[in-house]
């Protein structure tokens, strides 16, 4: 498979994820400009961390309007998966194609820091091969990750199964300790009601090995890459030519 | 003589030197050339009192690539074909003026000396003074650098690994700010910033010139200041997003292999990159400022050359390439314009337009004048190096052990508190690189993609120290960061320094100088380790009182399997601690000499410190030897608050791994807990140098004491790691939870 990574010109985790993917996943990748708005040939698209076009203004507020994202928009709406991390995430609820927003951390200051998120589910394409019992240890890095909504939006999200990550505790209780930024009910991650879009604060692509503290980040990037392998399977066998 | 002292005094001039400007031009300077005199020859450009001392430095060793002062940076070959760039650089006044901007702008500006080597910078580090916490205006700056920092270096995207924290007196309204930048390139891709051929294009990229800045390196660097209101139009402001795309731009521009050379505009701007780059390479310039990019209207020529304006760099370019360059400018936004030539003759040519304004010999410009100075140690120097135990009342027990309450205190004292609420404010692990994060081992500790290998960095000083004794405080300096680097496993290769003193025309000063980087050169010949690059920041004092002399000094290590890195904290109960470096606690009053504990419980800075460079580098390669093979499992070096505060600190930090147990406690042997001397306060919390607390298996602790045996270094079992407690026999018996909370709280509690 062929993960698409965007670069805006503030971004700053695109060689990460490159490296996470690639050299240690063993999958494809390729830089995305975000001038670019062709996304043929990836089947799964990155939207990396960092401060995209400086977000002097709120993080992620002008690159909703470049033209990769319009990109992304269509991408997303036929079914692709779709990974937004850090600034990603932020960039996907101004996009409008995940709910919510990031507030300023509660606390006001920067955190960069090792969380710990429980897994809320493993029968999506991004945690497919997460173990709920099992919290993986992934950093966060941000000044603007608490995760806010209005209540309804985040019962509904609740209910329908759609907060993928929460930050928690090494042995998986979910706490206020445990609560790096403020967010709301501990949100760390969310997906979109077609389930291919994951919007997350913390950088798996910072945990993917062990040298540098934890490998659980490639739980997420390998799931993602049996899920297209896995539908590109299926599309070959529904192929009546083959 | 028809300029005023007022305009001399503005740009940092002498009149001696204005005579000397006219005697080289033959002709009395106009404005423009005045400025760019007073700006070159500023101490901070120009080294005027400190060039003759660096002299002293070893520069060189078999893996220097690039000398101090040849380069923007010093390079050094770590194998595999890779090259490791590295420079700190000081930004104290502008961040007494204006802490925000002026630390971030420090850090911008030193990244951008690490890009001028054409290396990508990797690493963050930074050394801080500040006056006692408990004054408002002191926490203000704190609050104020530490958020700066932070803004500028997680916005640009390059970790923030390691850094150090003082506070005293000497440094209230005249806060210390070094920054450290390391960088990595193939050695092939390393890029000069000479330019050397006539005819080449200066391409000036980046952002649009005003009159943020002007007189910087002359007007605020090179003199003492006390109405510092009146200075603030001259400290910079940040765009760190502009700098992060200036990275990517002029990487992919030196990637085309079409740039000849690069340089940054930091101090003086465009006058010193223009200048600087030509004299490099023995040739001149014609600018014509009429093409400069700019944010304001109406800026004069003066204005334009002397400006400081951030996140600019000068390219030079043979005419045939300036199109592809360009290019890749225009790609990322970032404006690019052609400004001037250089020049087979070596003058520096400005002009607007077809307006002259300026023309100046290279060769004069570069070349600033240099004073050699007589020191003298100030009057109370001898009596304050004057210091006897009677004159240390032992403190009485209070029932924590007679040394607990001591403890706790020394813990809490901002100097020795953790300085996690600062550094998690700062990203340190993007770029996937950094395997000891800052606060769990005494380096940190950067794999280096693509080989099995690992750098380390770490930066220190001591002013305290320097202040008692310049010649012998500046070689426990120089120690104490090779030491850093060992505890992690790593081998020192090369240092960097910044030389912060008060005014070195005062005879104590330049005593303090001559004597710090005199005690440097020995260290440095005696440790084997050259200094690379470096700056200079003086004139450090305000309402009349100099800064401790306080040489900070980074240092660079590589550990030839990334794997075989080592932390501070004890990783599990049931380990035997040795301490390395000595047989037993001493307790004689050059222990205490200059130490937190004879600061914080006894109010008295005082005494000689001292220190055995011989023995010293015995106790390095053990250490190093010992963690390579597996056998330290965690190192940890004696240094502020002595034996008792890094016995407690391994103790807290424990299993430092990602979701690991914490903190572990330690009971002392009753044989060691018995060694020690009556004067328990200066055996615990003395500073003697050279120590290092090991924890190895207990199956290997023969093997490690004979192996100290053989190489005639001192060494003693002290106990055993495991359970909630801290014991040492009578002395200490605190809950390891406490020293944690004490430890955690120090800092985070002064901010507020």
């Amino acid at each position: 498979m062929r993960f698409g990574i965007l670069v805006f010109p503030g971004t700053w985790s695109d060689t990460d994820c490159h490296h996470a993917v690639c050299g240690v996943l063993g999958q494809r990748a390729g830089y995305v400009w975000h001038k670019d708005s062709d996304l043929a040939g990836y089947d799964a698209i990155i939207v990396p961390g960092g401060f995209s076009y400086g977000d002097y203004l709120r993080a992620g507020a002008i690159a909703k309007f470049s033209p990769v994202m319009s990109a992304v928009r269509d991408f997303a709406q036929s079914g692709g998966p779709v990974i937004g991390i850090c600034n990603g995430f932020q960039i996907l609820c101004e996009a409008g194609l995940l709910p919510g927003a990031l507030r300023r951390n509660g606390h006001l200051e920067y955190r960069c820091q090792w969380t710990h998120l429980r897994a809320e589910r493993a029968d999506t394409i991004f945690t497919s091969r997460c173990d709920q019992r099992r919290p993986l240890a992934i950093p966060v890095s941000h000044g603007e990750g608490s995760y806010f909504a209005h209540p309804v939006t985040i019962a509904e999200l609740e209910a329908e199964g759609r907060v993928l990550f929460r930050y928690c505790e090494p042995d998986g209780r979910v706490t206020d300790a445990a609560n790096p930024n403020g967010s709301v009910a501990n949100i760390a991650g969310i997906i979109n009601e077609s389930g291919n879009v994951l919007g997350m604060m913390p950088h798996p692509e910072r945990s993917c090995e062990l040298l540098l503290g934890s490998d659980d980040g490639n739980l997420i990037f390998g799931s993602m890459a049996d899920a297209v392998a896995a539908a590109t399977a299926g599309d070959l066998q529904a192929d009546p030519v083959r | 003589m028809p300029v005023s002292k007022e305009i001399l005094d503005e740009i940092a001039l002498s009149p001696a030197e204005y005579q000397m400007i006219v005697d080289r031009l033959d002709r009395e300077p106009n404005p423009v050339e005045l400025g760019m005199f007073g700006a070159l020859w500023s101490e901070h450009c120009g080294y005027k009192h400190s060039r003759p001392l660096l002299g002293m430095l070893p520069s060189t060793s078999a893996r220097t690539l690039s000398q101090a002062g040849a380069e923007n940076a010093g390079a050094i070959d770590i194998g595999d074909g890779l090259a490791v760039v590295f420079k700190v650089e000081s930004h104290n006044h502008p961040s007494a003026v204006e802490p925000l901007q002026g630390a971030a702008t420090g850090v911008g500006g030193i990244v951008r000396d690490i890009l001028a080597m054409g290396a990508r910078p990797i690493a963050l580090l930074n050394s801080l003074r500040f006056g006692p916490p408990y004054q408002a205006a002191n926490r203000r700056l704190l609050r104020g650098v530490v958020d700066g920092i932070g803004w500028y270096g997680n916005c640009i995207g390059v970790p923030d690994v390691a850094g150090e924290i003082f506070f005293d007196e000497s440094y209230s309204q005249n806060p210390l700010v070094n920054a450290m930048c390391v960088g990595i390139a193939p050695i092939k891709d390393l890029a000069s910033a000479a330019a050397n051929t006539p005819g080449d294009v200066l391409l000036l990229v980046g952002a649009g010139t005003g009159r943020d800045g002007i007189h910087g390196a002359s007007g605020l660097a090179s003199r003492t200041f006390e109405e510092e209101q009146e200075l603030r139009p001259t400290v910079q402001v940040a765009n760190p997003f502009l700098e992060k795309v200036l990275i990517e731009a002029c990487l992919e521009a030196l990637g085309t292999g079409k740039v000849r050379a690069l340089q940054d505009l930091g101090a003086a701007g465009l006058t010193s990159a223009a200048v600087e780059s030509v004299a490099r390479g023995e040739r001149g310039f014609a600018l014509d400022i009429s093409l400069v990019h700019r944010r304001e209207e109406g800026m004069t020529g003066y204005e334009v050359m002397l400006s400081e304006s951030q996140e600019r760099m000068l390219l030079v370019a043979a005419p045939e390439h300036v199109r592809d360059v360009s290019a890749v400018f225009e790609k990322w936004d970032v404006p690019c314009r052609a400004v001037g030539v250089v020049t087979e003759e070596r003058v520096a040519r400005v002009t607007e337009g077809s307006d002259p304004l300026a023309a100046a010999p290279v060769p004069h410009l570069a070349d600033a004048p240099r004073y050699r100075l007589m020191g003298s140690p100030s009057p109370d120097h001898v009596a304050r190096q004057h210091l006897q135990l009677s004159d240390v009342p032992l403190p009485p027990d209070v029932g924590l052990g007679n040394a607990g309450e001591v403890l706790l205190r020394l813990l809490a004292s901002p100097n020795i508190a953790s300085k996690r609420h600062v550094y998690r404010q700062y990203d340190h692990q993007v770029q996937t690189n950094t395997v000891v994060a800052p606060g769990a081992g005494d380096a940190a500790v950067l794999r280096v993609k693509g080989t099995g290998k690992a750098i380390a960095v770490a930066i220190d000083g001591n002013g305290r120290q320097c202040f008692l004794d310049p010649y012998q405080g500046a070689q426990r300096v120089v120690a104490e960061v090779t030491r850093n680097l060992s505890c992690v496993g790593a081998e020192p290769l090369a240092l960097t320094d910044c030389l912060n003193f008060g005014n070195p025309e005062r005879p104590d000063i330049y005593y303090q100088l001559e004597g710090c980087i005199s005690g440097m050169a020995d260290a440095c010949r005696e440790l084997g380790v050259p200094v690379v690059s470096g700056n200079v920041s003086l004139y450090n004092e305000s309402q009349g009182a100099a800064i401790f002399p306080t040489p900070i000094v980074g240092g660079l290590g590589l550990v030839e399997d990334a794997r075989k890195h080592c932390g501070a904290g004890f990783p599990a109960g049931g380990l035997a601690v040795v301490l390395v470096g000595a047989g037993k606690l001493s307790a004689g009053p050059h222990d205490l000499a200059g130490s937190e504990y004879l600061s914080v419980v006894h109010g008295l800075i005082r005494g000689r410190p001292q220190i055995d460079l011989a023995l010293e580098q015995r106790v390095q390669e053990l250490c190093r030897r010992l963690i390579a093979d597996g056998v330290a499992l965690s190192a940890h070096d004696c240094s502020d608050g002595g034996f008792a505060v890094a016995l407690a600190e391994s103790c807290i930090l424990g299993d430092t791994r990602v979701g690991g147990a914490g903190p572990v406690g330690f009971t002392a042997s009753a044989e060691f807990a018995d060694s020690i001397p009556g004067r328990w306060d200066a055996a615990l919390f003395g500073e003697a140098a050279s120590r290092i607390l090991v924890s190895v298996d207990p199956s290997n602790l023969a093997a490690m004491l004979s192996a100290a045996q053989e190489a005639r270094i001192p060494a003693c079992a002290v106990g055993e790691t495991g359970g909630d407690l801290l014991i040492v026999g009578s002395l200490l018996g605190v809950a390891v939870a406490d020293l944690a909370d004490s430890w955690y709280r120090g800092l985070s509690d002064a901010w507020i």
